[in-house]
Formats: C-alpha cells, sequence, structure tokens
C-alpha cells in the first residue's frame, strides 16, 4: 500500500499517453443531422460488431432526424425492441479471448477521449508486421484494435476517408451527451431570463436603498 | 385579500409568537453595517449553494444506486433516461465546485478585513469547520459516479490515512471497510455524503450565523458600530438586514446563478476541472491511470503532500503537512495581533504578506493538477537535491510561504505601522 502511494505521488506522470502524435482538431458539427446519421450506420455496422454502447437506446436516435421505422429497419442488427440499449452481440469473455482486453463501451468514449483524439486515432493505422493483428496505431501504440475501416479507408479518397471519420466521431460525441444540444438551447433561454430578472432586482435594489447614505 | 392575509398572520402569531420575534431577531431588526461591498455576497451565495446541492442531490438519490456494479450505469442513466437528469446532475457537479469558489472568497474576505477577530473568534471557528466539513463532503461524493478518477482518488486519498504512524493501515481499513476501495467503501460514503456530512453542515451554518448575529456583523472598515447607537438603542451605521440586505443580495444571488448557468449550460465539464475526463472511464481497479489529480479545490494541498520529501521512507511528514495547513486556520484569531481589523488600517507588512500568501495558494493550486516535471528539471547537481523537477521546488518553496504567513504573523502584525481607524463607517 505504502508503495503504491509513494508511486502514484511521486512517479513523474506522463500526461496524456497519446504516444507523442500531435491531434488533428476534428471538424465536428453537432447540428449536422446528415453527418450524424452517416457515423451512425458506419457506427452500427463497423463498430458495433466489438464494441456497444450500452447507456444509449435505439429510439433515443429519433434526436439526429430519424424515425422510429428508419431505426428499426436500418440500424437495429442484434437487438428485438426499438427501446433496448445498443448492446454488443459479442460477450466481454469472448472478446478478452480474441483481443487481450474485452473491446470497451463507446457510450462515454467521446467525454474521456476527447472528439480530437478519436478523429486522429481513426485515421492513423498503420501496417505493422511485429503486432498480432498486423496492425498498429500512431496515438494508441499497441492496440488491441485491428483498423477495422481498412477495407473503407482502401476503397475511399484520403478526403472521403477523413469526412467518414470526421462523422463517425460527429456521431459518437453525440452518443457520449445525446442532450447536449438542447443543454445549450435552454441555457440560452435560462440566461435570458436572468438578464431581465437583473434588471428588476437592480432596480428594486435602487429604489430602497436611495435613503441610505 | 391584503387584510385576510394579515388576519391569517395573526391568528397564526397568537398561537406562535416565536416565529415572528425571529424573523425580527435575525431579520428585520438585524442591524447590518451600511457600507458592505462585493466581497460581503460570498455568505449569502455560500448557504445558496448549499440549499442547491441538497435539492439537486435529493433528486439525485432517487435514481442513483450505490452499488459498485451499478453506480457508473446509473449515473449515465440519470444524465440520458431520466427527464430532466442531466440538468438535475449538472447542477450538483457544477455545484461542487461554485461551493468552493464562494467559500474560499467568503474566507479571503474574512482575512482582507479581520472578521475573525475578536469578538468574532467563534464565527470563524465555526467558518473552519464548515470548510473542513465541507472539504469531507466533495471528498466522499466524488466516490459516487464510480469513475477511474473517483476510484483512484479515494484510494490514494484513503492510503493517506494508512500513513499515520502505528494505527494507520488499521484505520484505513476501518474507513475502507475493505482491503481496497470497493463495493463495501461505495455504500459507506454514499451514507455519509447524503445524511451524515448535510446534518453537519446544516448543524454547523445555524451556529456560525447565531454566533454571528450575537456579535454582529464585521465591515469593510472593521469598525465596530455597536459603538456607536442613537437614542432608540440602534447602531448608527446600521441598517435593518431586511429589506436592504435581501434586496441587495437579490441581486448579488441574480449575477451569480447567471455566471453559474453560463459554466452549466455552455462548459459543464469546465475543461476537465470540474468534470474529470478519466472519470468516463468506469472504475478499474486494475488498472492505475497514469495521471491522478484532485479536484481543482483541493489541489493547493495536494501540492503540499508532494512537497514535503518523505522521511524514513514514510510519507507521513507530507500528509502531516497537509492536515496542518488546513488546521493552523483554526489559530488565525490568535496569531492576529494587529490592533486594527481591516486592510484598509493596516500597513505594508500585513499586505505583503496577505499578497505573497494568496499568491503562494494559487501557485500551489496550479502545481497540484500539474505533473512534477511541468517546469523542467535543474541542470545542476547539488547535495540536497534529492529531486531535480524544478515545480518540486517551487511547491516547497510556496509550502514555505504559506506556513511562513500563519507562524510569522504574531511577530508581523505586532509591528505593523497601522494607520488610525475612523469613528464611523465610510461609504
Amino acid at each position: 500500500m505504502r508503495k503504491l502511494l509513494a508511486a502514484l505521488l511521486f512517479a513523474p506522470a506522463t500526461l496524456l499517453a497519446a504516444g507523442g502524435q500531435a491531434l488533428d482538431p476534428a471538424p465536428i458539427e453537432p447540428r449536422d443531422l446528415v453527418s450524424l446519421q452517416a457515423g451512425a450506420r458506419t457506427f452500427v455496422n463497423y463498430c458495433m460488431n466489438c464494441h456497444g454502447a450500452q447507456y444509449m437506446r435505439y429510439n433515443r436516435l429519433t434526436d439526429i432526424g430519424l424515425t422510429e421505422a428508419q431505426i428499426i429497419d436500418n440500424l437495429m442488427f442484434s437487438a428485438d425492441k426499438v427501446g433496448e440499449t445498443m448492446k454488443v452481440a459479442m460477450s466481454t469473455k469472448d472478446g478478452k479471448a480474441w483481443f487481450g482486453v474485452p473491446p470497451p463501451d463507446l457510450s462515454v468514449i467521446a467525454r474521456s477521449r476527447g472528439a480530437d483524439w478519436l478523429y486522429t486515432y481513426l485515421r492513423t493505422f498503420y501496417r505493422d508486421e511485429k503486432s498480432a493483428h498486423g496492425w498498429n496505431n500512431k496515438v494508441f501504440p499497441s492496440v488491441a484494435m485491428p483498423h477495422v475501416l481498412w477495407k473503407l479507408q482502401a476503397e475511399q479518397s484520403t478526403v472521403q476517408y477523413d469526412t467518414t471519420a470526421r462523422d463517425l466521431v460527429n456521431f459518437l460525441v453525440y452518443v457520449g451527451e445525446p442532450s447536449g444540444q438542447s443543454r445549450k438551447s435552454i441555457g440560452i433561454v435560462v440566461l435570458f431570463v436572468l438578464v431581465v430578472l437583473f434588471v428588476f432586482a437592480y432596480a428594486m435594489k435602487k429604489a430602497f436603498w436611495k435613503d441610505v447614505r | 385579500m391584503a387584510s385576510r392575509l394579515m388576519a391569517l398572520w395573526d391568528w397564526f402569531d397568537a398561537r406562535m409568537p416565536s416565529v415572528g420575534e425571529e424573523f425580527r431577531k435575525h431579520m428585520s431588526e438585524y442591524y447590518a453595517p451600511k457600507n458592505f461591498n462585493f466581497w460581503y455576497y460570498f455568505g449569502v451565495l455560500s448557504m445558496l449553494v448549499l440549499a442547491v446541492q441538497i435539492v439537486s442531490g435529493i433528486f439525485l438519490t432517487m435514481n442513483y444506486k450505490p452499488d459498485a456494479a451499478l453506480a457508473f450505469g446509473s449515473v449515465e442513466y440519470i444524465m440520458r433516461d431520466v427527464p430532466g437528469g442531466w440538468l438535475i446532475r449538472y447542477i450538483h457537479s457544477t455545484g461542487g465546485s461554485a461551493f468552493f469558489l464562494v467559500v474560499y472568497l467568503h474566507m479571503f474576505r474574512a482575512m482582507l478585513y479581520g472578521s475573525y477577530k475578536e469578538p468574532r473568534e467563534l464565527v470563524w471557528i465555526f467558518g473552519v469547520l464548515l470548510y473542513l466539513a465541507l472539504m469531507a463532503e466533495a471528498f466522499l461524493g466524488y466516490l459516487l459516479p464510480w469513475g477511474q478518477m473517483s476510484y483512484w482518488g479515494a484510494q490514494v486519498i484513503v492510503n493517506l490515512f494508512a500513513t499515520v504512524p502505528f494505527i494507520g493501515p488499521d484505520l484505513a481499513l476501518w474507513i475502507r471497510g475493505d482491503y481496497v476501495v470497493s463495493d463495501a467503501t461505495l455504500n459507506r460514503f454514499f451514507a455519509l455524503h447524503v445524511i451524515a456530512l448535510p446534518l453537519v453542515l446544516l448543524g454547523l451554518v445555524v451556529a456560525h450565523i447565531l454566533a454571528l448575529h450575537d456579535v454582529g456583523s464585521n465591515n469593510p472598515d472593521g469598525v465596530e458600530i455597536k459603538k456607536n447607537k442613537d437614542a432608540n438603542g440602534r447602531p448608527v451605521d446600521g441598517i435593518p438586514f431586511h429589506p436592504y440586505y435581501t434586496v441587495k443580495d437579490t441581486v448579488g444571488v441574480v449575477v451569480f446563478l447567471a455566471v453559474f448557468c453560463i459554466v452549466m449550460f455552455f462548459l459543464p465539464e469546465m475543461g476537465g476541472y470540474f468534470l474529470e475526463y478519466n472519470n468516463f472511464i468506469p472504475a478499474d481497479p486494475l488498472k492505475t491511470p497514469e495521471h491522478i489529480a484532485p479536484l481543482w479545490y483541493f489541489t493547493p494541498y495536494y501540492s503540499i503532500l508532494r512537497a514535503v520529501p518523505p522521511l524514513f521512507n514514510s510519507q507521513f511528514p507530507g500528509v502531516a503537512a497537509m492536515g496542518i495547513a488546513t488546521l493552523i486556520l483554526f489559530l488565525l484569531p490568535w496569531l492576529d495581533r494587529s490592533p486594527v481589523k481591516s486592510i484598509r488600517y493596516r500597513g505594508a507588512y500585513y499586505k505583503s504578506a496577505l499578497a505573497i500568501f494568496v499568491v503562494a495558494f494559487m501557485v500551489l493550486g496550479y502545481l497540484g493538477v500539474k505533473s512534477t516535471t511541468v517546469w523542467g528539471q535543474f541542470g545542476f547537481d547539488a547535495f540536497f537535491l534529492d529531486t531535480k523537477d524544478r515545480a518540486t521546488w517551487a511547491a516547497r518553496v510556496c509550502t514555505v510561504l504559506y506556513f511562513a504567513f500563519f507562524i510569522l504573523m504574531p511577530w508581523y502584525t505586532a509591528k505593523d505601522k497601522v494607520k488610525p481607524v475612523p469613528d464611523r463607517v465610510t461609504m
């Protein structure tokens, strides 16, 4: 215990293990529904084979301009009801056996890693004969995940693939905090109310205090 | 209508006159100095934030699950599936940081105007107890989201108790209820966070205010307004708290709420300082994060802990320094030998000492969120350098300055050249 404490307190912490790779700013646009829907399609077709978003419900995707029928027809492969959460079919045990670590749940991955990290990560896979699955990554050295999008990257131009990555990150940011957009719009209304309240509160204070010298 | 309400009040008052008496005593006939300035908003704001935290906390407990297997998910459930849950959660998380911000400013006000000095020593002591209870409350609450930072932050802080000589390991075990931070720890921290500490805080707030109202409020001039009374026995420089300060504080509350809402609605994570990024990773007892830092309000003390070198392979000196750094606040009323209260009439010694103290406190706070290598290393070798990290040495210097402010206070406040204090307050 004492050793652990000493290690935690005095180890020269290496901040943000990004492997020294500078992060590219992710050009995400949280109100671009087309981009969010494209990201959702990539997510369920590629990511969800191994990763879940177990705190996110399918029917919540009506937020990004889809109807429940569209969600059921196009996005639900491993769930029966539209109110279910986006759980992964693969078991944690299998994941651990196949990759060494179970693939993490991606519900709040954009909140822990940040959009820029994800955007750079998706675009910096490279061939590495020394790794078990033949891939490595510049921001996540010796990553356990192979380059799942390699076929897309091979088929698409660099610009197209960057857009694919952008849309996917855009979607993950949305999944990280589905109420993110309504939070901001409610915030503007609340601040407006407070400004009005300030005018009245200040006038009341002036009126009461006019005889205090 | 108005007369009916008055009749109802008369009926009530005839049967329970103490409500009206207490209202007069503490509000409409409590005479506060008329010259309160900006710094006097933070007392009422601390009470406001306490109320906000209690109400938002009650709603959070309706859906939160204090269970190691369910806690992280239940917070996400609140953020997604509970109607308005995200708002309640952000109110509570922003409120936690806001609480420390207003309390630090409130304490700084006391140091500016000597509000802890005779006859207000008890007000100050209850205030320091409130601050300690608030630190405990914040630490306990931070475990509840059960993210990586929650888990490892609690692991580190509970291990601090393990460094106490002789009883340390048993003490840490007793606090955790297990050999590591676990489900048992989470469950008891939840109980302490939602019931025990809030009760302590409320009781101390009552004591703090009763003690204040018995002696009367200080003011930016440090003049005792009770020394100047009119024919009716009312202080000449006093005005009834209600309605004068209730309407004035309303303005302050609205401005504070606007700042609070800007953070809460537009920057709820505050760049990782109010909600840490690593805390969106579920707690994993097998995976220690590379960088563990407490939330910003603890970082000055965390820096002191890291600055003090271990002795005989024990971290206890650092832990003791951290503890003494908070407990020394209790002694402030007796360390200050100045004949005047307010900084307006103090001399250069106290003014410089306070300025150095504030800078040292902020540098310690800054270094506490950074790694010890943030400012690079010295290029030379010396026998006393057990570490070459510049930041560690800066933290050591600031730690010495922090303690020097208190330890040297009896000397420099007695020697200081003070200015004459006026008889009446100045507006």
